[in-house]
């Protein structure tokens, strides 16, 4: 793989080498491209026009439900699967006509596929040996990936005797012992218990910071991708539906769908009319152009008011608690409040038993969202 | 799993399984022990019960030069067999489960048609084309028969194989950087060991015991089934009993030791499951 | 995943090694069908029909023909009533003896179909195994002449031969039932035999239909136990194919007579799959 790089270097004219240098020194473009993207299996269409740029050592999260289209994305990147429409570009060097064994990518798989027949030592070695590297040199590096990921006491054993944390742990030396410059993982994490999984997590996390490479992850976890992400690409049937950090996507989500996919939301249908919302039965001052707008409040952004100090330009309203679930630190409660409008609403926990309840918001918490276009 | 239980009914139910079960095995084993019985008895394969138990038929059977160029002919027409049912039935399973091509139907049909066919049919098929082709019946022609029928077995066997690879396995292989020649010797080949192997010894077992085909394309030099076919027909003697009950150790041997193999590989599986998969459409 | 290449190099070795040794002989018996003999013995390539008038014309093939299929017919029913109960006994009642049973339907396999054949020969013949016992315990007075050389003789023969292949596809089929079918249907309330009526059997069809198809077809085109035991009264359509390439020598004739086997092995096959495949839910 590093042969191909090399020549590509040398099929360079000056101009492009002098441009590929300010490129990387001054502007330092991305590490990846997508562009304009396109994938479908016959008539079903899989993937439309993503385009993406993904950041030297940037750790960015395609987040979607099953069948959103974030595999075929994922394999497309791979190589296994070839576009129908779009390019792929790692710096300079346009990565969708290359077969898989000659990008400097490497993917850990979501079932880990490590190969059965072969030790972990194989396994890891298995990139540097087919790249025919000198087993001086395999050993060593074979040795580091392996502390690394704290499996040197494993080194022997077959896949099949170790847990499937040590697996993974496995599968991730294996991909970077090969020094891959983006690495893809595909739901790596699911097939884990809950408590090694966020363990993992964390791990995860650190050992992308310490190793500097790119990390695309792709997962269905809403919360995995909060946690992890430097920035979450949101899929949903085939199209991106926003691409932000963490916060942004959390505070100021694009669409309903975005809003709704992460964390709990109330999504409140509205009139503004010279700067005042009606919805239902709301109403607060907002600097919107007049027409039908729809909005997004978080459980958090209501609170339980008491009569007596009402906050200033809080939005009130009155309501029978229906519904009320523990989760310890909080409780989310769903509230029946007039016109049959429900409210979930987040509050302390411990809060006891609650019949009827006065709910109060900041109209500044009520998040101006684009209707999600239908899409099969 | 346990089924048998307390159940008054069941129980008589299971007691006349049983007792059919029995019955089944001594209507196969009835004849391989007759057979094994009169390779010792003096008088020749007429007359029960058998009388003078000797080893009279294995010493002539060991001075018996043609019998033994027959077993030489028909190791090396099983052995040049399975290399090229293998050679062509591995490709053909990964083409059959990877590949799509104009006719692929047509082909699947063609390739595991000599399965069930009636071995004379592809037999004298093959005599007209060498015919036509100007080419002298010999052991290479026994070889092209047996080789070109058995790929079908290689097919089947390794086809269902390969539905229980894990595609994966083979991707990650690329991924980390073997490209596809690579990747075959190193995942796909050692993924479908098992497979391989038992298309391997099933082909061999088969091509030793083949007659139809043989039967069409034989030159001067005599498989066994056909040099026993030909005694036979002269009438017979219990060398032939001699014969096949040594074969029948050598063969019960074999499949203890595939059996010990496949238990270690993979933690009890059957043998002879092979001959059930072959046995399944694909 | 898997390039042009990848494709075209598993591909295209086995499809010319297919279309040489199998699509053009099957082509080739199937132009011999329309030529005839001249008097000289030399194949006169011109095309008609005549072979095809003589097959309806004269009664002796279709007769054997019919006789055949329904040589091959009852074959299959004792197969089948063999194996089934075999299989399912195995599958379900025999606990852990389940994988050496099984192993002992399937070593008679590696016995060579010749032998087997010839030992029944030794057990049904007029000093056979069998009427000496009868005999003996003055069952008959004289030894029954019908045992051998009789269709009967052939009958049990290809029968004890091809049970095994039954037996296997079914037992496979039966082996692929989720177990907690079973008990769904028993936690339902029904009992062993509904159980087995309701559930069980429907689920094995495709099994069964596999395994009463390689019984009929590879007993339909037998040609072996016809002519050791079969006697005049069994002779079957493949011996006639045999002579027909031998001593008669009418290669066009011999070419018609097969095709029509062909065919008929061809539409099984077709309503074979047919019926397996209404028969498979997954």
């Amino acid at each position: 793989m590093p042969a191909s790089g090399v020549r590509n270097i040398g099929m360079m004219t000056t101009s492009e080498i002098a441009m590929a240098s300010v490129s990387s020194s001054v502007v330092r473009g991305p590490l990846l491209r997508i562009q304009n993207v396109a994938k479908s299996f016959g008539k079903n269409i899989v993937l439309r026009n993503i385009s993406l740029d993904v950041a030297e050592g940037e750790f960015l999260t395609i987040l979607g439900e099953s069948g959103s289209g974030k595999t075929t994305l994922l394999r497309i990147i791979a190589g296994f699967e070839t576009a129908s429409g779009g390019e792929v570009w790692m710096g300079e060097e346009r990565l969708d006509q290359q077969p898989p064994y000659r990008r400097r990518v490497n993917t850990v798989f979501q079932s880990y596929a490590l190969f059965p027949h072969l030790t972990v030592e194989q396994n890891v070695a298995y990139g540097l040996r087919v790249a025919k590297r000198p087993e001086v040199e395999i050993a060593s590096r074979v040795k580091e990936a392996l502390d690394k990921v704290k499996m040197s006491a494993y080194a022997k054993s077959k896949p099949s005797k170790i847990s499937g944390g040590q697996q993974q742990r496995v599968a991730l030396a294996r991909a970077l012992v090969n020094r891959p410059r983006l690495l893809l993982l595909d739901e790596p994490l699911s097939a884990l218990d809950a408590n090694l999984r966020r363990q993992m997590q964390v791990e995860l996390k650190s050992l992308q910071r310490e190793v500097g490479i790119s990390f695309i992850f792709v997962t269905h976890d809403q919360e995995e991708a909060m946690v992890m992400s430097d920035r979450i690409a949101l899929l949903r049937s085939g199209e991106l539906e926003q691409v932000a950090t963490p916060r942004e996507i959390y505070g100021r989500p694009a669409t309903a769908y975005v809003a709704q996919f992460i964390g709990h939301t109330n999504l409140l249908k509205g009139q503004v009319q010279a700067g005042k919302v009606r919805s239902g039965p709301f109403t607060w001052s907002a600097a919107l152009p007049d027409g039908p707008a729809l909005f997004s409040l978080r459980p958090e952004s209501l609170h339980l008011a008491s009569q007596e100090n009402a906050a200033s330009g809080s939005v009130r309203i009155s309501g029978k608690v229906r519904h009320q679930a523990f989760h310890g630190a909080t409780e989310l409660i769903r509230v029946e409040c007039a016109d049959g409008l429900i409210l979930v609403v987040r509050i302390p926990g411990s809060a006891g038993a609650l019949d009827n309840v006065e709910l109060e918001f900041f109209p500044g918490d009520a998040v101006v969202v684009r209707e999600s276009a239908e899409r099969i | 799993m346990e089924l048998l239980v307390s159940e008054g009914k069941s129980v008589s139910g299971s007691r006349w399984l049983l007792l059919h079960a029995a019955v089944v095995f001594a209507f196969l084993y009835l004849p391989i022990a007759v057979l094994i019985i009169y390779s010792f008895n003096g008088d020749g394969v007429g007359g029960f019960p058998p009388h003078h138990l000797t080893f009279d038929w294995y010493r002539i059977l060991f001075a018996d030069g043609p019998i033994w160029d027959s077993v030489l002919n028909s190791l090396q027409v099983a052995l040049a067999a399975m290399v090229i049912s293998l050679a062509f039935g591995v490709p053909a399973a990964l083409a059959l489960e990877r590949a799509q091509f104009p006719g692929k139907a047509l082909f699947r049909r063609l390739v595991l048609l000599p399965l069930i066919l009636p071995g004379i049919i592809t037999g004298l098929s093959l005599l007209m084309l060498f015919n036509v082709a100007g080419t002298k019946l010999s052991l290479l022609t026994i070889i092209l028969g047996h080789g070109t029928a058995l790929i079908s077995v290689a097919t089947t066997e390794v086809f269902a194989g390969l539905q229980k690879v894990d595609r994966a396995q083979e991707e990650a292989s690329l991924d980390l950087g073997a490209n596809y020649w690579q990747t075959f010797w190193r995942i796909t080949v050692p993924n479908l060991k098992l497979p391989i192997i038992g298309a391997a010894l099933l082909i061999f077992t088969l091509s030793m015991d083949e007659i139809a085909v043989s039967f069409f394309l034989i030159g001067r030099d005599n498989t066994l089934p056909l040099e026993i076919w030909g005694r036979l027909r002269r009438g017979i003697t219990p060398e032939i009993n001699a014969v096949s009950t040594i074969i029948f150790v050598f063969s019960l041997v074999a499949i203890l030791l595939w059996y010990r193999l496949r238990v270690r590989g993979e933690g009890g599986s059957e043998i002879g499951l092979e001959i059930a998969e072959v046995a399944d459409p694909v | 995943m898997f390039s042009r290449a990848y494709k075209a190099a598993v591909t295209l070795p086995p499809l010319v090694w297919i279309t040489v040794f199998l699509l053009a002989p099957y082509l080739l018996l199937f132009c011999y069908s329309f030529w005839s003999v001249s008097s000289e013995q030399t194949i006169v390539h011109s095309w008609n029909l005549a072979n095809y008038n003589e097959l309806v014309r004269v009664d002796v093939y279709w007769k054997t023909l019919l006789r055949s299929m329904w040589i091959a017919a009852r074959v299959t029913m004792f197969s089948l009533l063999l194996g089934y109960p075999l299989a399912y006994f195995l599958s379900f009642y025999a606990g852990k003896k389940k994988n050496l049973f099984y192993q002992f339907v399937i070593i008679p396999l590696w016995v060579s179909y010749l032998v087997r054949a010839y030992a029944w020969k030794t057990i049904l013949g007029s000093d056979g195994v069998l009427n000496t016992l009868l005999q003996y315990a003055h069952l008959t007075k004289h030894p029954l002449e019908f045992l051998l050389y009789s269709p009967f003789a052939v009958v049990l023969t290809l029968t004890h031969i091809y049970t095994p292949f039954a037996f296997l596809p079914i037992y496979a089929a039966l082996e692929h039932i989720p177990r907690n079918l079973v008990e769904a249907s028993h936690d339902l309330g029904a009992t062993r035999g509904q159980t087995f009526w309701k559930v069980i059997l429907p689920l094995s069809i495709p099994g069964v239909v596999a395994g009463a198809t390689f019984a009929f077809v590879l007993s339909l085109g037998d040609f072996l136990a016809p002519l050791l035991l079969g006697g005049p009264s069994g002779i079957m359509i493949s011996n006639i194919v045999v002579s027909l390439f031998g001593a008669a020598y009418n290669w066009p004739l011999g070419a018609a007579v097969s095709l029509c086997m062909l065919l008929l092995v061809v539409s099984l096959l077709f309503f074979s799959e047919r019926l397996e495949k209404k028969w498979s839910f997954s």
